[in-house]
Parts: structure tokens; C-alpha cells; sequence
């Protein structure tokens, strides 16, 4: 039996600061997960993602990423994904830093 | 210390000034990613989970004063104030912006520095006993050769694409701190009747299939070094497989084709290459080893140590764990910890690096070292300076009395930073220090050595840790794997798993059951963990780890 698709979100890093970012469905590239566009559809999933790579003059390696549904958009569903939304636990470092 | 000829100095600017065209290509969208990478991995430049990372080469772990100054100066300057010093003996920058990296590595070339081969499927920085020209036990000082390692290794063009990467450990003691069984290459100075010569070992590595090197030559004369060592790199080169890059390091072509197989192809190739070393090597390391003599050492009484050790109990708890014993009984080796129990092994912020450069300046002969344990070494000091030097340390916080210690973990960068990683490493050795620091016992467990991992990969050398900690992705959750009775020293053996894993609440007391059952088996306060896990084996480990909850479930 095929694998159940579940939702994803599209991100990559940033081609000059490598910072984490994620992309919106007007096509632009947020350094906030929650405002990602959230994919349930594998075959747009793909489409998303072939239009993702082309822009490689702004990002770096992009890929899907699980994510769920909550009220305040999109959030990652795996603690790798979670640790990207935020930066490194050792230091007030990365995304973080302008967090509330 | 070595000092960049008029050649490596052309080479390395020259390298510099090919990436920093390159990078101006990849930003202006004439290269793709896909081609860009290859690029900038020959010269150090990875992309992490937040950021770049620029691996910067410290080669055998030797730095002096005015290289740690700029090493500070690149933190302040493009990066956020630190750097991590890592287990094979380089620095890492863990936040350079793209545009910024050909500054970067011209900054580091104005010192003598590089970040070449410290990527990619080429021979690695040659790393060395971090003792090497101090140590009391050393038969001879390895780093003339480790330096012509590294000038034959650099941009050679038959090992640009090795099968993966390549690892050489050089040590001239009998007491292996440069951990040279687990390297794909080691290198032993032994004495054979009056001659020296290298033991050469072949195959040793962690990741995935850890193994303890084997010796393919007992005794190789010292000027046949550079042709023996062409000789096995070639053979892998070749036999190597490229079909699998889980099965593509040499010690899994040692394994396969079998020692003795390899020994003959290496000294065919070798029988061919000999001939070909007319010398020159053997002129460019005399040259070398020039550079590397002894400072000429200070003469002075030492009593000012003992009146201090007697009167100032810190400073006696900290000359208790952190000096080793020097060649000259006048001097001693300075372990700074960058193990500050709750911190981040291995970081040094920028003031620190400073610290550390004007004390080696002052007292050291401008000399610094970095050990693959993650920590400073202070090679050459006066015993009568000692006590200056541990409150200079004390106001850069960094006179931590712990080397050797329960709290003196190496830890890789692990999921806070690595792009490989399945777990967090540096909290679980954050807590650990922090929760030993706490129960204030860590003296009286004595040596015992912990690594951690944060992949199979095995960075952070978990497999010859006295206690292993591997962390994985069990589901979704973090997962931490022990493993029992490792040993990075020439006594080398890899641990053994102990059972099934722990979550990240559960790993710090599990850590704390195993010392505390060693407490209570230790036959007296000089018996060390590993000698009493040699001695009762692994089982009441076991039963410390798993036997309550096992009762409990039943």
C-alpha cells in the first residue's frame, strides 16, 4: 500500500546567511515557519518544490518538511524541524534571538 | 613552530583568491549550488542546520600566540564572538555569512593558516599527540613529520578523490593520547635497538563500523615515511569502493581483502615509489625540523609552587588534574579545561583565546596546543609561573580543575548545529557536568572518560569513551545509546553496547547509576572505572542500568 502523504512545508537555507527559511504561497521565501504554505497534496507538494529548486540563486537545498495544522499556521512535526525554527539549544543564537 | 615558506604562502593565496571568485560566481547566480559545493568543501565551507560552518585546520594541533590573536579577532569579527575547537584537532566557525568566508581565510592566511582539505574525500589534517615536543614519556617529536604529511598531502593530485576521507594520527610517545588505532592511518615512533622508526597502523576508524587499527609494518625506517604512506593511500585509492559510501574507508578494504593482502599490494606499490624519493623529502624535513626545536627552557627555582600549592587549596586541586609531567622537571604541561561544568566542550569565546595567547606570550614561549579532547594545552611552563598563570585562568574562567574528570566530555556539535546529526550532543554533556558538579563527587570517582556522539558517524569518539553515549532518532524522539569499556589509548578497544537506549530525561541518571556502581565495586580509591569494568566486566553495569526498572516491570 502507497505511503499516506501527510502535510509539508518547503524549506532551504538562505544562500548568503544560511539562515533557515521557508516558503509562502506567494511564492516568497519567511525565516518564519508559521507562515509557511502548508502542502497536503503530494503532486503540488512536488510541483512546489521543482519551483523551489529553480531559484537557486536564493536558496540553498531545499527539501519537504512534515508539519501540522495549529491555530497560528503551520508548525514542524519533528524535533530536528523544531530545533531549525529556533537555532541551537547551548546559546540565545540564531532565530531565536527576535523570538518572543 | 613551523613558519610558512615563500611557497605555502603563494599557494594559500592563491587558493584564496580562486574561492573568493568562486563564491562572487555562486552569489551572482553563475554557479549553482550543485556546482558551487565540491568548491567551497575543498575549502572547509559546510552548510549546518542555521548557518555556514568554516572548519578551520589547526594542523597537529599546534597554534602559536599570534594565531590564537587572529583566531579571536575572525570570532569578533564575522562570527558571534567564539569558536569551537574541535575533535580532530580544528576550529570551527559556526555563523560566517557567504561573502564574508574569502575574508575569512585571508585573515587566517596573514598567520600561517588554512582551511584546505578539512572536507571532502581527500587526507584530513594530520593530527598529533597534543603533548608533542613536551611530553616527559616522548621518544621523539612527531610534528617535523605530521608537517610533512601535510605539505605532501596538500593538493596531491592522485588523492583529490580518494574513495572518503583520509585520517592520519602521529604520536612519538608510548602512551597514545593522539588515539592513532582508530585513524585510518597511525603513526607510532618506537625504538627499535638504537634506531627509531614508525610503527604503521592501518584500517582503525569509528562511524558506523568501528575498528581498532592493525599493524601492516612493525618498524619503517623514519626516511621511508613518505613513500610507505603513498604506498597505502594509492593501494586504497584503487581498491577502495566507490559503490558504497558506508563501506568506502580503508578499513572496511582491510577487512574485506584481509591484512595480509593488503601488506603485499602496499609494499609492491611501495618497492615502485621508493625509488622515486630522491632525498628531497628527506632535505625539506631536516629544514622542518629545524623549526621545531625546543625553546630555549627558563632556569629558575621552583619553590614558589609548592609554597603555593600549600596554601592555596584551588590552585593545589587544579595542578592536581590539569598538569602532565614535562620532559624538563622544571617545567610542566598546562590542560586549560574548556569543560566549565554547564559549558559547551570545546568553545572558547574571543576574550578567552586572548587570554590564552598573552599567557602563552608571557610564560608558554608563545606557544599553544589543541587537544582532540576538546581542551588548551599550555606546553612549556615553569613550575614557578604556574601559580600566576592558574589566576589569570580563574579571571578568563578558565581554571576548571577537571581534565581527566567525569565533567571533561568531548562532545560533538550534535543536532544544535550538525547537519548529519540525529540527536542533541552538548546538553547531555551540559547536564552531566553540571549534575557531578552538583554532587560535588568528581574527584573522588577519578579518570574516567566520557564521550557523546550525536550520530553513528562517531565525532565525538562515543566508541572509546570509558562510557559511550551515541544519540539517535528512535521515532521521532531523541534517544541515547551507552556504550561500556572503551579506550582511545594504545591499549585500544571499542565498547560495548549495554542495552537498549535512554530518552533524554532518563540519560543523566543512568550515567549517574553507572558511576555510582562503580563507587561501590572499586576495590580501593586507586582502581579507575575502566579497570574495575575490565576487572567485574560488563554485567553489573548492566544491572545498574536496566536490573530496578527490569524488577520493577515484572
Amino acid at each position: 500500500m502507497p505511503r499516506i502523504f501527510t502535510p509539508k512545508v518547503i524549506t532551504a537555507n538562505a544562500l548568503m546567511e544560511g539562515d533557515v527559511v521557508y516558503l509562502t504561497a506567494d511564492d516568497l521565501w519567511t525565516r518564519h515557519h508559521r507562515e509557511a504554505e502548508l502542502i497536503d497534496d503530494e503532486a503540488h507538494a512536488q510541483v512546489r518544490l521543482l519551483d523551489a529548486e529553480r531559484r537557486c540563486d536564493e536558496v540553498v537545498g531545499p527539501y519537504l518538511a512534515d508539519a501540522r495544522t495549529t491555530p497560528d499556521g503551520p508548525a514542524p512535526a519533528h524535533f530536528r524541524e523544531v530545533l531549525r525554527t529556533r537555532g541551537p539549544s547551548n546559546y540565545r543564537h540564531g532565530k531565536q534571538v527576535g523570538l518572543v | 613552530m613551523y613558519r610558512y615558506t615563500e611557497f605555502d604562502e603563494a599557494f594559500v593565496r592563491e587558493r584564496v583568491a580562486q574561492f573568493r571568485a568562486q563564491v562572487e560566481r555562486r552569489i551572482d547566480g553563475s554557479l549553482t549550488e550543485d556546482e558551487f559545493r565540491p568548491l567551497r568543501l575543498m575549502n572547509g565551507l559546510y552548510l549546518q542546520l542555521h548557518a555556514y560552518m568554516l572548519r578551520v585546520a589547526i594542523p597537529y594541533g599546534t597554534l602559536s600566540a599570534g594565531q590564537m590573536r587572529q583566531l579571536a579577532t575572525i570570532a569578533e569579527r564575522w562570527d558571534k564572538g567564539y569558536g569551537h575547537f574541535t575533535t580532530r584537532q580544528n576550529i570551527q566557525f559556526n555563523w560566517p555569512r557567504l561573502c564574508d568566508v574569502p575574508d575569512m581565510l585571508d585573515a587566517l592566511a596573514d598567520v600561517g593558516m588554512h582551511a584546505v582539505q578539512t572536507s571532502g574525500n581527500t587526507i584530513r589534517n594530520v593530527t598529533a599527540d597534543h603533548f608533542a615536543g613536551a611530553a616527559a614519556d616522548e621518544i621523539e617529536d612527531p610534528r617535523p613529520y605530521a608537517e610533512l604529511l601535510r605539505q605532501w598531502s596538500t593538493d596531491h593530485p592522485e588523492f583529490q578523490f580518494l574513495p572518503r576521507k583520509f585520517k592520519i594520527a602521529v604520536t612519538g610517545a608510548p602512551a597514545d593520547r593522539a588515539v592513532t588505532k582508530a585513524h585510518d592511518i597511525g603513526l607510532r615512533i618506537v625504538r627499535s635497538g638504537q634506531d627509531t622508526g614508525f610503527q604503521v597502523i592501518v584500517g582503525g576508524g569509528l562511524g558506523r563500523t568501528p575498528m581498532i587499527g592493525s599493524v601492516i609494518r612493525e618498524f619503517l625506517p623514519k626516511a621511508d615515511l613518505l613513500p610507505y604512506v603513498e604506498a597505502i593511500v594509492s593501494t586504497y585509492n584503487l581498491l577502495g569502493r566507490r559503490d558504497n559510501k558506508y563501506k568506502a574507508r580503508i578499513k572496511i578494504a582491510v577487512h574485506e581483502e584481509g591484512l595480509d593482502r593488503i601488506r603485499e599490494l602496499v609494499e609492491r606499490r611501495f618497492g615502485e615509489l621508493r625509488p622515486q624519493f630522491a632525498g628531497a623529502d628527506q632535505k625539506l624535513l631536516s629544514d622542518i625540523r629545524a623549526m621545531f626545536a625546543l625553546p630555549p627552557l627558563t632556569r629558575a627555582p621552583v619553590m614558589r609552587f609548592e609554597t603555593a600549592r600549600r596554601r592555596d587549596p584551588a590552585f593545589r586541586a587544579w595542578t592536581d588534574t590539569n598538569l602532565a609531567r614535562h620532559r624538563d622537571p622544571d617545567h610542566a604541561i598546562v590542560t586549560v579545561s574548556l569543560k566549565a561544568h554547564g559549558a559547551t566542550p570545546g568553545d572558547a569565546t574571543a576574550p578567552q583565546m586572548r587570554a590564552l595567547a598573552d599567557i602563552a606570550d608571557e610564560y608558554g614561549y608563545g606557544e599553544l596546543r589543541v587537544s582532540h579532547e576538546q581542551n588548551i594545552i599550555l606546553p612549556h611552563i615553569h613550575r614557578s609561573h604556574l601559580h600566576e598563570i592558574h589566576g589569570r585562568l580563574k579571571i578568563a574562567g578558565l581554571s576548571t580543575a577537571n581534565v581527566g574528570l567525569v565533567s571533561d566530555i568531548i562532545a560533538c556539535p550534535g543536532m544544535d548545529y550538525c547537519a548529519l546529526a540525529t540527536a542533541r550532543s552538548i546538553p547531555v554533556a551540559q547536564w552531566i557536568a553540571t549534575r557531578f558538579e552538583e554532587l560535588k563527587i568528581e574527584h573522588d570517582i577519578g579518570p574516567l572518560k566520557i564521550k557523546i556522539s550525536g550520530c553513528i558517524n562517531a565525532c565525538g569518539h562515543h566508541h572509546v569513551g570509558h562510557i559511550g553515549i551515541l544519540g539517535l532518532d528512535r521515532a521521532g524522539v531523541e534517544n541515547y545509546q551507552i556504550t561500556l569499556g572503551g579506550d582511545g589509548t594504545e591499549d585500544a578497544v571499542i565498547g560495548q553496547r549495554a542495552g537498549p537506549g535512554f530518552s533524554s530525561e532518563e540519560i543523566v541518571p543512568a550515567v549517574e547509576r553507572l558511576v555510582f556502581a562503580y563507587l561501590e565495586m572499586r576495590k580501593s580509591g586507586d582502581e579507575t572505572f575502566l579497570e574495575t569494568y575490565r576487572r567485574t566486566g560488563p554485567a553489573p553495569f548492566r544491572t545498574a542500568l536496566y536490573g530496578g526498572e527490569r524488577a520493577r516491570a515484572a
